[in-house]
């Protein structure tokens, strides 16, 4: 049966990138099916309703797949539910009378554009940078002359799962982007389409991804945020492949040619 | 203004007509390529994929998206797969098959040629895919695997677990992200287009766009438009759709002269998880493919409706599609599922604390296959389920209901996806072209990817190498000012009426009306009353909305307030297509045209047309003009679907 | 045909840490100058750190022998590979590995955590709620400075003897037994060791991550390695301060 919560939020609100922001506070009161962002629907139209501005927060799908949504709750990226991003935490995993505080993703990658909303165009340049298997439109051979192996199009699948939403970064002590970065490269590195471009693009999307973001030091706190419960054992893989690229003969001759 | 509806089909017989047209069509140099601009508005599956197929042929592409980056495109949240006529699993597969069971799910109301090519250019989208290295399912020989979908005679269904769409779109996104980076293609993301420009020829000249960080305004001119930027089921409020999803692009090109077609043709899924209250911001599809295994049923008796549904014996239930249909039981197409629970909610046998659901049963399913091989199939379906009702359906049934998903209306395109608006282009969901009055699960993405990579490249090449030695219009020309001053207009009103009701108010009151009257069925008294009250609560919202802050950064009421005001105009002329067309095809019911069993009855000799609106001033219901091209079959026979 | 790439300021420009690597730099820096690089480096040097605390601690076991014994076992480094090289060479062959190592180490140590500083400028201003992150990950850098601080008493006390008024040169076993006669050093010496256990906690476990040694055959058996060497190497040189304090050695 529906129960009403009462809460009391610290919110975080910030005017602009550059601007100081603070928490403030509210207090609401919802029924425990509501969804999280509902509940902050919620909470923004009594704020209209009292003439303040609303709280500007991302999302879109609301079904935990497109990555726009996100943020800390609690001191923990997408909130306490494991496997499960803001957009698809339900009140349920509240008690009555809990304070709850939310707070942006920070990362220097990160900027705040307001309130909960933050940038992360940084993701798109590190896909920019080699994240694709270079095909032309229609110059494709059938798509069942190369058999996969279950366990590679699996394992591929498990990393190509990852939503883009920069919890991990925001999860990880070190503001690092690893494993959105290892998971967009295993994605395509683990698949026979993808080894023309293997070693060339393990080098650059990790130097990409370096100008922007923290080193990872393996504390895995990005894996347990990720509602998409990528595992690290991929940046562990995305390491092999940028060290092995160092090493491959073939990039070292091809680069050659080129320079 | 006339408009004039000429299909452009080529000659020929049906299988020929798109390769004689390939070569019919003209090409464009590689070198002068460059020297052409074009706009792609949305990077879904449609947009993502012209955009990246476009830029790497050399054009000059700009594409917007209002999404921070495009791989979040509301197409990334389609689950259960897309359709190609590989016959990979050789079980009677063809082209002719695929294109049979389109243009017959579609109730024959959607142009021949098209969806044939439709079917024809199934075959690429798998190979340009997999090249791709989209990680679709596979078999342990290494060979793709396929599933039949949505009770489809054939298994052609190729699909990513449950992120078919996500896997999809990360493709078309990628490939887009190389153009990115290799200059040819330059993103305009968190902008959001808010009119398009027609020069003095009609022809289509640029976009209007707001930046949605900065509020500022900016001009865009190219020689070639293409909106590929989704449905408009958030007309209804509550849908499938991604919150953000608006038809604002399509609206704005139809005021600008693009005609919109069959507005009254939505897609309505049975399988939904109903609202919970009434802060419901939206709601979830749970895959079709649970029909395969769940049994539907409600209490025999409305005295039942709040007995627990294990306290409920077997001669109490009505298991009521297996009833009525029982040949295909379960599985009966989207539009009679839904069609049917409707009747069995209003009839007051709607179960769950709000009586707006019916179950969807596991139990027998459990007891015959096991726990274990229904939680490897539904698994992460079910942990979902649970996590938003907080019930756990391996021991209770599911609840589930009807919800607006798809629209198969849209801009009318000729077989070039022109619209009415020559150098305008409609990609994707946002045209009306393939589908008919209802479309086929996993057929949506193979239209996307179709117009993306395949049809809307060459097309638009063909009108560009009419365009050669012309350079667009200025962004300074008077075109551009007026349109601009216009807009900045419709803001500044918006700001100044500083009303008593949010946005998501107004949004909501619409979506009741919308639902209620243009729903999963429809009747005259209905449409006439939606007819009526749809104007007077869009005046009502431009007198009394709320709207804080300023114009200047980010704004999402404005944002909001924008999309709501389109969506109350869409929203009468969907009332006005819906009370025009008095048969019942597809996802339109009209319960005039009905058998004696309730089934829908098609009207071939009446309403054998697409119906293509074109605006004729801000009274939609009098002044919006109906053109209508007829539907010609050369190829198949209309029949009455039965699926008793 | 490479355009220039346009970027829309504002919404599509996030800032950058770190300006790119400028091109033409030789590989090798180009490849340390990543933090993926960097670990890799991290990794193997600690590898070689490893390897020198585990014969370090069994070589000084050899005081629960006896001071002959010890001693012996030094004059024994002393005289490694001799007489292929003179005395002492290979020996200090080693000591100049070793000392690479940890220059290597701690470099790259305080160099990532300087970039991490940078990656997040604005911190958290709320509790952060960790799951993963432990004591022992997150106290790298303190239990590696605390270890260097050690490391650097522990040579000026044994090695170089300035820190020990009763030093002797050649007598380890003498050296040791009186530096730990003042309590306050061999309690030193307790903590700096154990927290070089919980450093050896995460950092052996990471290590193989670090160096992209992973497979799920033995990942489970990588967790268990790193407690079993945390716990050798706490307990395996802790006994020896408090052997000496009880005077079981003396
Ligand atoms: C829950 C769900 C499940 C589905 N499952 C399936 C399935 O299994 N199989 C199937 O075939 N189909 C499925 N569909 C349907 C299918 O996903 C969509 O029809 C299809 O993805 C639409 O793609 P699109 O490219 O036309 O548009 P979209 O993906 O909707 O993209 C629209 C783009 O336009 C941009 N845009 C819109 N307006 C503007 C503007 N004014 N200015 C700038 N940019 C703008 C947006 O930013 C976005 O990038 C599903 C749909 C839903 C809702
Ligand atoms: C005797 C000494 C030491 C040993 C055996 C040792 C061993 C290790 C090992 C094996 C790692 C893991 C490397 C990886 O994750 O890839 C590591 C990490 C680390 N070491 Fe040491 N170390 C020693 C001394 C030091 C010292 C003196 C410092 C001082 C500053 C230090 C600082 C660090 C830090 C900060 C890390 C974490 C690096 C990271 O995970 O990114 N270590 N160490
Ligand atoms: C409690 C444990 C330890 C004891 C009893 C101990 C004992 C000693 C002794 C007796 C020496 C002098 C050897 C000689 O001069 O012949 C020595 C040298 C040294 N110890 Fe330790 N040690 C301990 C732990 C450590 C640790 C943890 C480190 C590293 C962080 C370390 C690093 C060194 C180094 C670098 C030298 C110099 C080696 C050389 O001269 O070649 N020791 N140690
Ligand atoms: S790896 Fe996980 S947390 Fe990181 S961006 Fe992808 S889905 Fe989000
Ligand atoms: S939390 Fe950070 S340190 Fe690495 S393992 Fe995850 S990125
Ligand atoms: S809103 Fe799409 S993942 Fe949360």
């Amino acid at each position: 049966m529906t129960e009403m919560l009462n809460l009391t939020l610290k919110v975080w609100r910030q005017e602009g990138p550059d601007s100081p922001g603070a928490f403030e506070t509210y207090t609401t009161t919802v029924a425990d099916d509501a969804s999280f962002l509902e509940m902050l629907d919620y909470v923004n139209e009594d704020l209209i309703d009292n003439d303040r501005e609303p709280i500007v927060f991302d999302h879109d799908c609301r079904e935990g797949i497109c990555g726009t949504c996100g943020v800390m709750i609690d001191g923990q990226a997408h909130g306490p539910q494991k496997a499960t991003a803001t957009c698809q935490l339900h009140m349920r995993q509240f008690n009555d009378g809990d304070e709850i505080v939310i707070e942006p993703f920070r990362a220097a990658a990160f900027p705040v554009v307001k309130d909960l909303m933050v940038n992360r165009a940084s993701f798109d340049r590190i896909i920019e940078a080699g994240g694709y298997i270079d095909v032309t439109t229609g110059g494709t051979p059938d798509a069942n002359l190369i058999p996969i192996p279950k366990d590679a199009a699996e394992a591929a699948m498990d990393a190509a799962a990852c939503i883009g939403c920069g919890a991990c970064v925001a999860a990880c002590p070190n503001s690092a982007a690893n494993l959105f970065t290892s998971a967009k490269m295993q994605h395509l590195n683990l698949l026979p389409q993808g080894q023309a471009e293997r070693w060339d693009r393990s080098v650059a999307m990790v130097e990409k991804m370096d100008e922007f973001f923290g080193s990872c030091r393996n504390y895995g706190e990005c894996g347990e945020a990720c509602p998409k419960e990528i595992s690290i054992d991929f940046i562990a893989m995305m390491n092999r492949d940028y060290v092995k690229a160092q090493w491959t003969n073939r990039r070292r001759l091809g680069e050659r040619k080129v320079g | 203004m006339t408009i004039s509806l000429d299909p452009r089909i080529p000659d020929g017989p049906l299988a020929d007509k798109w390769d004689n047209h390939l070569f019919d069509m003209k090409l464009v140099n590689p070198s002068n390529r460059r020297k052409f601009k074009v706009i792609v508005v949305g990077t879904g599956l449609a947009g993502g994929a012209c955009a990246a197929t476009m830029g790497a042929l050399g054009y000059d592409v700009q594409v917007f998206t209002f999404h921070d980056s495009p791989r979040r495109a509301h197409s990334i949240a389609a689950q259960g797969g897309i359709n190609a006529a590989k016959n990979y699993q050789a079980d009677g597969d063809s082209i002719y098959r695929l294109f049979y069971d389109t243009i017959k799910g579609g109730d024959f109301r959607s142009r021949e040629a098209n969806t044939y090519r439709l079917a024809q250019v199934s075959l690429n989208i798998i190979d340009q895919c997999v090249a791709q290295g989209v990680p679709f399912a596979r078999e342990y020989g290494g060979l793709l695997s396929n599933r039949s979908f949505g009770g489809a005679q054939v298994s052609r269904t190729f699909y990513a677990r449950g992120q078919t769409g996500q896997q999809l779109l990360l493709g078309a996104y990628q490939a887009l992200a190389q153009q990115i980076e290799a200059g040819s293609c330059t993103l305009h993301n968190k902008m959001e287009m808010l009119d398009l420009v027609v020069d003095a020829e009609g022809n289509a000249a640029g976009i209007i766009a707001r930046d949605l960080v900065s509020g500022e305004l900016s001009r865009h001119s190219a020689h070639a438009v293409v909106l590929a930027t989704g449905g408009y089921s958030n007309s209804y409020f509550l849908s499938t759709n991604a919150m953000n999803s608006n038809a604002t692009a399509a609206w704005r090109a139809h005021k600008k002269g693009a005609a919109f077609a069959n507005p009254c043709y939505t897609q309505i899924h049975p399988t939904c998880i109903p609202p919970a209250d009434e802060f419901q911001s939206k709601l979830t599809l749970m895959s079709e493919s649970l029909r395969n295994d769940g049994r539907i049923w409600v209490p025999a008796s409305v005295d039942d409706v709040d007995t627990p549904p294990a306290q409920i014996p077997e001669d109490r239930r009505d298991y009521y599609l297996e009833r009525k249909y029982p040949a295909f039981g379960n599985l009966v197409p989207r539009d009679i599922a839904s069609r049917n629970a409707k009747t069995m909610v209003d009839a007051g046998k709607g179960v769950g604390p709000l009586h707006n659901g019916v179950y969807l049963d596991f139990a027998s399913a459990i007891e015959r296959l096991g726990k274990d091989l229904i939680e490897e199939r539904y698994g992460n379906l079910f942990e979902m389920y649970e996590r938003i009702t907080g019930e756990n359906p391996y021991e209770t049934p599911m609840r589930i209901y009807p919800a607006t998903h798809y629209t198969m209306g849209g801009l009318w395109v000729d077989y070039n996806l022109q619209t009415t608006v020559p150098g305008l282009f409609a990609l994707g969901e946002c045209n009306f072209s393939d589908h008919g009055a209802n479309r086929l699960g996993a057929s949506a993405l193979m239209q996307g990817l179709s117009d993306g990579y395949f049809v809307g490249p060459p097309t638009v090449a063909n009108y560009l190498s009419g365009k050669l030695g012309t350079e667009p219009v200025p962004t300074d020309d008077p075109i551009f000012e007026t349109a601009e001053a216009e807009l900045r207009g419709r803001i500044d009103q918006l700001m100044a009426i500083k009303g008593t009701k949010s946005v998501d108010h107004y949004h909501r009151e619409l979506g009741r009306l919308v639902w209620d009257y243009i729903g999963m069925s429809r009747n005259e008294a209905g449409l006439e009353k939606a007819l009526a009250e749809i104007p007077a609560l869009r005046e009502e919202f431009w007198r009394d909305v709320k709207i804080l802050g300023t114009p200047e950064g980010v704004n999402q009421s404005l944002e909001k307030a924008l999309r709501v005001a389109d969506f109350m105009e869409l929203a009468e002329l969907q009332a006005k297509d819906a009370l025009d067309r008095v048969e019942s095809c597809g996802g339109h019911f009209r319960e005039e045209s009905q058998t004696p069993e309730g089934e829908a009855l098609r009207d071939d000799e009446n309403y054998q047309y697409v119906a293509a609106w074109e605006y004729g001033g801000p009274n939609i219901a009098q002044d919006t003009v109906l053109h209508k091209e007829s539907l010609v079959f050369e190829d198949v026979t209309p029949s009455q679907r039965s699926y008793k | 045909m490479a355009q220039v790439v346009q970027r829309r300021s504002g919404a599509d420009e996030p800032e950058s840490t770190k300006r790119p690597p400028p091109a033409g730099r030789p590989w090798p820096l180009r490849f340390v100058d990543t933090t993926v690089g960097m670990k890799w480096v991290m990794a193997l040097s600690g590898i070689m750190l490893i390897g020198f605390i585990v014969f370090h601690m069994i070589g000084n076991w050899k005081m629960f022998l006896g001071a002959e014994d010890i001693n012996h076992y030094g004059e024994f480094l002393r005289e490694l590979l001799y007489p292929i090289l003179p005395k002492t060479v290979f020996l200090w062959i080693m000591r100049v590995g070793l000392i690479g190592a940890f220059l290597v180490h701690i470099l790259a140590a305080y160099r990532l955590v300087l970039l991490n500083k940078q990656a997040r400028p604005v911190n958290y201003q709320s509790k952060r709620n960790y799951i993963a992150a432990n004591y022992a990950n997150r106290t790298m850098a303190v239990s590696g400075t605390i270890v260097l601080a050690y490391l650097l008493f522990h040579l000026a006390d044994l090695t170089w003897g300035a820190a020990n008024p009763d030093f002797v040169r050649g007598l380890p076993y003498e050296n040791f037994v009186a530096s730990m006669e003042r309590p306050i050093v061999a309690v030193f010496y307790i903590v700096a060791n154990l927290l070089l256990a919980t450093h050896l906690y995460h950092g052996a476990w990471s290590m193989f991550q670090s160096l992209g040694v992973n497979s799920p055959k033995y990942n489970s058996a990588r967790r268990g390695f790193a407690i079993g060497l945390a716990v050798l190497i706490g307990v395996g040189n802790s006994i020896m301060p408090l052997a000496a304090m009880t005077g079981i050695v003396s």
